[in-house]
Parts: C-alpha cells; structure tokens; sequence
C-alpha cells in the first residue's frame, strides 16, 4: 500500500466558511475513507485569513495571505492509503469541494527517514 | 433474585473487596495467602451463619474473622521463618491499627486492585479474565461459561496473567496521581471489554450476561467516586454502560434470540437506567479539554438511541464518521453504513458497504442482505447464503436461514 496527500484547494475565501450542509457531506466523505481503514492521517484545515497565512520570499519580502501567483489558495489537506495513485484519485472524486468551484491535488508521499 | 443466588452474589463481591484490603499487607506476590484468609473467612461465616443465622452486622463480623486470621497468618509465617518473612514486616499492633473494615481503606484498596489488575502487560482477554477472577470474585467455571471456553483454556490465560500481576510490584495502597496516569486508560479499556464481552457474549446464558455488564458497570462507577479518577473519560464510559444496559432486557426474546433494534419493545427499556446515562452524560462534557474521547462518541450514539428525535440519524452518523477518525473497527464500519442507509437510503448504502469489502464478515454479508433485500432479491439471497456460511453462532445462523426463506416465498 502506498501513501498519499490529497491537497485541497479553493478560490473564493468565501467558501472557506463551509455551511452545516457543506460541513456534513465534507465529514460524510472522510467517514467513508475511515470506515475502509483508508485513512492515514486526517490532517488539518490551514487557515487563509489575514493574520493567519503570509508567504515568505526572498529578499525578506513578506506578503499577506497565501496567494503566490494564483488566486487558488490550499485549504487542508488530509493522507490516505491506496494501491494505485487511480485509487487515490477515485477516492477524491467523491469530495464535494468540487461542487463549490475547488480542486484536489493528489500526490504520493514519499517518506524520508 | 432468589435468596440461594443472593447469597453467593454477595459473598463474590465481598470476596474480591477482602482480598484487596488484605494485599495491604500482603503485597500481590502473595496474593494467594490473601485469597487463601479471605475464603477461609467466608466458609467459616457460611458454617457460622448457618447454625446461628446471619450477625447483626456481617460485614463487621467478616473482617473481625479475617483479621484474627490474617494476625495468625503473619506469626505462622515469622515462626517457620519462611522466605516471605523478610517482606511482611508489620507487627501485630499495626495490623490492629490498619486491618479496619473502614469503607475509605477498602474502597482505596478496591480502586489500587482494579489498577493493579488493568497492566498493559496482559493482553485484553487475559485482563478482562483477571478482574472476573480477583475483581468480582467470579469462579474459573464461570468465567468459562461467560467466554463460551474450556475451563483449561481459562486456567493456562489466568495463569499467566497471575504471573505478571505478582511480579509487578504495584502497590495496593491509596493511588498516585502518576500511577493513575499511567494506567487509566488501560483500566478503562479492560472495563470497556468487559462490558461488551456480556453485551455482545458468545454465550446465550442470560444470567452471566447480565452479570457481567453490571460487574463491569460497578466497576466504573468507584471509578466515578475517586476524586482523582473522576474524569470526563470515566463518566463517559458510565454513561455509555448506562444506555446499553438501559436496553438488555429488551435485546433478547425469551428463546435468547436477538431482537433487532427496530423491533424492540421500547416499554421494556428501563428509563432509571437512561436517566443515569443523561446524568453521567453531562458529567462527562464539563470538561472541555477531554471532549471527544472514543467513550464520549460511544455514548453520543448511545444516547440517540434512546430518543424518538427526527434528526437522529443525522447526528449517529456523524458520531460514527468520528468514532472512525479516532479509531479503525470494522464494527463501527458496518454500523456506519447501515445508519447511513436511515438517511441516504439503501441504494448509497450499499455503494458506502461494498466498499468495506469486509467478505470473510458474516455481519458485512448480512448487511448487505438486509440492504439488498428491497432492490435485488438475489444479491439479497447470495448475500445471507454468504452470512451463513461464516458465522459461528447457532442461533444467528437460525435467524438468518428464516430471512432467507422469508424472502424466496415473498417473490
């Protein structure tokens, strides 16, 4: 079995606060990853608001918030297992991220010792 | 309870409560010599009472025999000089001063047992072995029946488990704070067990079943009455046993068959027993930090079940979605799913069952039997021939083979 990432992503910071409904789908979808003892680590959620994200660069140049180039911004992130990076991408599909514009990237782990 | 069961009843639990005051002095290398007065002192109260009927106090005629006999004991012992001497050194006026049936001194003593018992050292059914034999003072035969084992079986796990409760030299006195660190979540672990091991038993003797989740329960509650291990954990484990057991008597017809959930006469449920849950239920959330332990989940869905609310489902699910972030059963998979049914309807289900993919399961089979029933009556055939080939249980394999013929003269 091999590891990976599922990196989500949003574009509007609007969605960040998701609705009860939003949340119970959310939660419904982790659930079933857990219930096929699927789920490695069930991560954490990153915060996007100002005072809670800046990005660092060179120069000692700090900007607010998380956008580099894009306006995509990482939401959270969460690790599952899976035989094939197919399984992995099947798993993400049943996200419902999906339904309010944002993306997953998935990407296995390779873990340093 | 008839008299001729009380009696024995009473006399397990004093039992175990003697024999923790007497390791005391003791200590639990020689745990045998306390177990030794301790049933000594009972034969003799057995005889006694029998002739002159039972004292005006029993409990204060009991410790007066064993501390005359635990005083013989300790010069028998200094006389041969034998290799335990060195360790017991208290002389005899001490003995006076210390062997008092004080209710502080033997609930402490029972408390440092139960810790003493739960050592991570044990695996899970040795342990919960272990506090049926010294705990609850049951007998090897009947924690055989209550395992559905050989005594042999029961013998060689408590042997071992002996072995290493004598050589850790945990010390039956008043608790520490760090002791009960180390250890609370294994005694909670082994008290969990033991509750299941009467909820969910192999054996259909209704009696032991009961009797070991009200051990099991009992257990918790002087948990609840220690300052120091009264934590929200505990409570929440309190209420958990609380609202299962509220349902035991309704979970079983009179054939000891199962009765399912749904079917079950809720008049039969006992509402004191639910109250006590809610109770303990709300001691177990004062304390924020220790909010959402595996026990506090547990008792969240044991709690819905109680109610008639509209919503119900909603919120079980979501208390198993979590229960599964903290910790992987294919129970709670299953169980899972089939709320999951409740509120999305059998077709998702079984999308979110056959992905468990739990196929050496009879209960993975059976649920996909039940879920299949309505939609594809041969998935729902193949599913509970499935169910049946797997399961060891007589009766279940009885349940199961009259849905089976339910469903094939319904076609």
């Amino acid at each position: 079995m091999k590891e990976f990432a599922l990196i989500f992503r949003l574009s509007d910071i609007a969605d960040f606060q998701p609705s009860p409904e939003q949340m119970q789908e959310r939660m419904n979808w982790l659930g079933g990853i857990a219930a096929q003892n699927k789920l490695v680590d069930k991560g954490n959620t990153l915060l996007p608001a100002p005072g809670t994200a800046k990005t660092v660069k060179s120069d000692n140049v700090v900007t607010d918030g998380p956008y580099t180039e894009i306006k995509e911004f990482i939401s959270g992130y969460i690790v599952v297992r899976a035989e094939t990076i197919e399984e992995a991408v099947a798993m993400a599909k049943g996200n419902p991220i999906f339904k309010i514009g944002g993306s997953i990237e998935v990407r296995e782990v390779l873990k340093r010792n | 309870m008839k008299t001729d069961e009380l009696i024995p009843h009473l006399f397990r639990q004093e039992y175990a409560k003697m024999t923790a005051v007497l390791c005391r002095h003791f200590g639990l290398r020689h745990i045998e010599i306390a177990e030794d007065i301790a049933s000594d002192t009972f034969l003799k109260a057995s005889e006694n009472w029998a002739i002159n009927g039972v004292p005006e106090n029993p409990s204060a005629w009991l410790y007066t025999v064993a501390k005359n006999k635990l005083k013989d004991s300790l010069k028998h012992i200094s006389v041969f000089d034998t290799k335990v001497s060195n360790e017991i050194t208290l002389n005899e006026t001490q003995v006076d001063k210390e062997f008092e049936f004080d209710s502080q001194i033997i609930a402490d003593s029972q408390l440092a047992m139960i810790f003493a018992v739960c050592n991570p050292a044990n695996a899970g059914e040795s342990q919960i072995c272990l506090a049926l034999q010294i705990l609850c003072g049951f007998s090897v035969e009947e924690i055989a029946t209550a395992f559905f084992a050989k005594k042999e079986t029961i013998k060689k796990r408590l042997q071992r488990a002996r072995v290493n409760l004598r050589n850790d030299n945990f010390k039956i006195q008043t608790l520490t704070s760090i002791e009960i660190e180390s250890r609370l979540q294994f005694v909670l672990r082994t008290l969990y067990l033991l509750f299941n091991e009467g909820y969910y038993s192999a054996t259909n003797d209704r009696q032991i079943r009961t009797e070991l989740c009200s051990e099991a329960t009992r257990l918790t509650l002087l948990l609840t009455e220690n300052t120091l291990t009264n934590t929200a954990e505990v409570n929440a484990l309190l209420a958990l046993m609380c609202f299962q057991s509220s349902r035991l008597n309704a979970r079983t017809d009179q054939n000891g068959t199962t009765v399912l959930f749904e079917e079950q006469d809720r008049t039969l449920w006992d509402r004191q027993l639910i109250q006590r849950g809610n109770y303990y239920l709300v001691n177990a959330t004062n304390d924020s930090t220790q909010y959402r332990t595996k026990y506090h989940l547990e008792a969240g869905i044991a709690y819905w079940h109680t109610t008639s609310d509209a919503n119900k489902w909603i919120h079980i699910l979501h208390l198993y979605n979590q229960l599964l972030l903290i910790e992987y059963s294919p129970a709670t998979a299953l169980n899972r799913a089939f709320v999951f049914s409740k509120i999305y309807g059998c077709e998702k289900a079984i999308q979110e069952a056959e992905k468990l993919n739990l196929t050496e399961s009879n209960y993975y089979h059976e649920l996909l039997g039940y879920l299949y029933a309505d939609i594809n009556i041969e998935k729902a055939l193949y599913h509970y021939g499935q169910a049946v080939e797997n399961t060891k249980s007589k009766k279940e394999r009885q349940t199961l083979q009259r849905e089976i013929i339910r469903l094939k003269t319904s076609v």
